[in-house]
């Protein structure tokens, strides 16, 4: 297509070329600004009102927030429960949907449309705090892993998968003998490792961002996730008219709060390339399955 | 959405599948044959019992008096005392007002805002400066509702902030505004706009794909402009994906996102910062009225399923194409 041949076109081009490289690095400045911040001293981030390279580099805000018990044991926890979240609410989702790929398995289809209408309706914050209060898992780590073990939106991509595999490979596994769970587990599973990946990258990303559910389930401030310890240190302490804080809160000083926002932005970047590609696959699978 | 649409389709390969041996027999004889399956079956089909099925019987203390002691199921019966309180309650008129106005600019501004930005990146030929830009637009998504807060915090910092800086300087202002009420409802938006505009863009550039290039090429021949192919091919090109998200973001409307609004709600702003998802969070738990906050749960709930099916209903009138 010859769409650059008029005078008008290509000053249109140059022109949205340059917007649309704004646009992406006024996205990114907020993040070179907070990197630059967490290894400028005190002195530095209070005077000068805008930087991407500190004039003094210097890892004192890491030194000390690693030397802090607090954040040290909301990283360790942190990763601890994401790492196990992950692998529990895949287990769980999983299991779930081989079953469900099974076109002659009675109770199926009733099963699907209940999980259906889940997606749809909700009972909502208290009652759902409720049962997790009357199941005894208030300041449980359960309470930030089994609420939102299986995502029905999820469950239904991986049984729609397991669906379209051959069924050959699975006769003639049960011709050698193999039972149902070895047939998972040796032949489906290691075909389904991208999809699995995929979905391991979606619970592990909601568990680590999750701020509501430390919130609703944790009050002892001693199982703080890093989300939590986060919003305790950048929060001013004068504008926290909304409670759960703790009373012996110290307003920290500023590079200490830019370095717990880089450590907990830090995964996610890292996992970025992987994220970007499986999740924008992921969404419009979602715009035409879903 | 579409869910329901692909069961369909698979009860039909059910049907037309000869039946299984199983079949004939009884439910017993099926459940032995299968026991290993059903077996599987068992703890996802708990989960959805207990953690998605529980609260929603749970959601009856809307309409009982709930005592802790009692449980659900001892609670007594109040009617929908709860639900006139509600209406009957000073703080209605102004979470509404709240919900309403947060919402309308998040439809007014960001949602237009994504479709332009999908618009210009279609028209960029220059693929590694797509890419590029998509991968840098993209990456707020990701990050948590306290990460964006923070990162706001430290811009807009009393004094010291960059943001705080250039914002009171360019209206040649010094107010905090992070506790100003005024600049709330601005905050909120720019965060909706910086985490999820680029993201939003990848199903309208899907969307853009499809549309048919010889169309452009017929409309060059007739001496059309870049724009104005944009508004007779483009757009009417993507009008059903523009139709669908702007049911399902009207769908959301009270959907205010628990997590951004807690986060930048402080002592200074509350005035314009409650909306109905915090308000159930104040009341319900730190308060602990637990069947009141239920019922402004469920009224939300509830005025969302209205608004997402009236939406479809008057997109199908007027258009033929709804979602559903």
């Amino acid at each position: 297509m010859k769409i650059h041949n008029t005078r008008g076109g290509r000053v249109f081009d140059a022109a949205n070329y340059v917007f649309l490289s704004l646009v992406g690095i006024i996205t990114l400045l907020p993040f070179v600004y907070v990197i630059a911040g967490s290894f400028a001293n005190e002195a530095e981030i209070t005077r000068r009102a805008f930087f991407v390279w500190p004039e003094q580099f210097t890892l004192g805000a890491y030194e000390y927030i690693f030397s802090t018990p607090a954040f040290t044991r909301a990283l360790i926890t942190t990763v601890l429960v994401t790492l196990v979240g992950t692998l529990i609410q895949l287990i769980l989702t999983v299991t779930m949907a081989y079953p469900l790929a099974k076109k002659n398995l009675r109770g199926r289809k009733l099963i699907m449309s209940l999980v259906v209408f889940a997606m749809v309706f909700s009972g909502g914050m208290i009652p759902t705090f409720l049962l997790v209060k009357d199941l005894g898992l208030l300041n449980s780590y359960w309470a930030l892993i089994l609420p939102a073990a299986i995502n029905p939106f999820s469950l239904i991509i991986i049984k729609n998968f397991f669906q379209e595999l051959p069924q050959e490979l699975e006769e003639s596994a049960k011709m050698d003998g193999a039972t149902e769970i070895g047939i998972l587990w040796r032949i489906l599973l290691p075909l389904s490792k991208p999809v699995l990946a995929t979905f391991a990258l979606f619970y592990a990303v909601g568990i680590w961002n999750d701020f509501m559910s430390p919130l609703l389930y944790l009050s002892d401030n001693n199982m703080w996730t890093l989300q939590m310890y986060l919003r305790q240190v950048t929060a001013a302490s004068d504008l926290l008219g909304t409670g759960n804080v703790d009373p012996s809160y110290i307003p920290p000083e500023q590079g200490i709060k830019f370095a717990v926002i880089v450590v907990a932005t830090l995964p996610i970047l890292i996992f970025y390339p992987f994220l970007q590609k499986h999740f924008a696959k992921g969404m419009l699978i979602g715009s035409v399955k879903g | 959405m579409t869910a329901p649409v692909v069961e369909a389709k698979a009860s039909e390969r059910v049907a037309t599948k000869p039946p299984a041996p199983a079949r004939r027999r009884g439910f017993a004889v099926h459940f032995a044959h299968y026991k290993w399956l059903y077996l599987l079956l068992l703890p996802g089909v708990l989960y959805f019992a207990i953690f998605r099925y529980g609260p929603m019987y749970g959601v009856s203390i809307a309409f009982k008096d709930y005592v802790p002691f009692l449980g659900v199921n001892g609670s007594p019966w109040v009617g929908v005392t709860h639900f006139t309180d509600f209406f009957a309650n000073p703080d209605f008129p102004r979470l509404l007002g709240n919900t309403l106005i947060l919402a309308f600019l998040n439809l007014g501004i960001a949602f237009p805002l994504t479709i332009i930005l999908a618009l210009l990146l279609n028209e960029v030929r220059l693929s590694v400066l797509k890419r590029t830009v998509q991968t840098l637009v993209y990456i707020p998504h990701f990050l948590s509702w306290t990460i964006v807060a923070s990162l706001s915090f430290l811009l807009f910092a009393l004094d010291i902030g960059p943001l705080f800086q250039f914002v009171n300087g360019l209206f040649g202002t010094n107010v905090d505004i992070l506790s100003d009420p005024n600049w709330f409802r601005p905050l909120i938006v720019l965060q909706e706009i910086w985490k999820n505009t680029g993201w939003g863009t990848i199903i309208f550039l899907a969307a853009l794909a499809t549309v048919d290039q010889d169309q452009y090429e017929a409309a060059i021949i007739d001496g059309a402009g870049r724009f104005r192919r944009v508004w007779h091919i483009t757009l009417p090109g993507i009008r059903s994906t523009i139709i669908v998200m702007l049911i399902l973001a009207i769908g959301q409307m009270l959907n205010t996102g628990f997590e951004q609004i807690y986060l930048m709600t402080n002592a200074l702003n509350r005035s314009v910062a409650d909306v109905f998802d915090t308000y159930v969070y104040f009341v319900g738990i730190t308060q602990g009225a637990y069947s009141y906050s239920t019922a402004v749960g469920l009224f939300k709930s509830l005025v969302g399923i209205v608004l997402i099916f009236g939406t479809n209903w008057l997109s199908k009138r007027f258009n033929q194409s709804g979602l559903f």
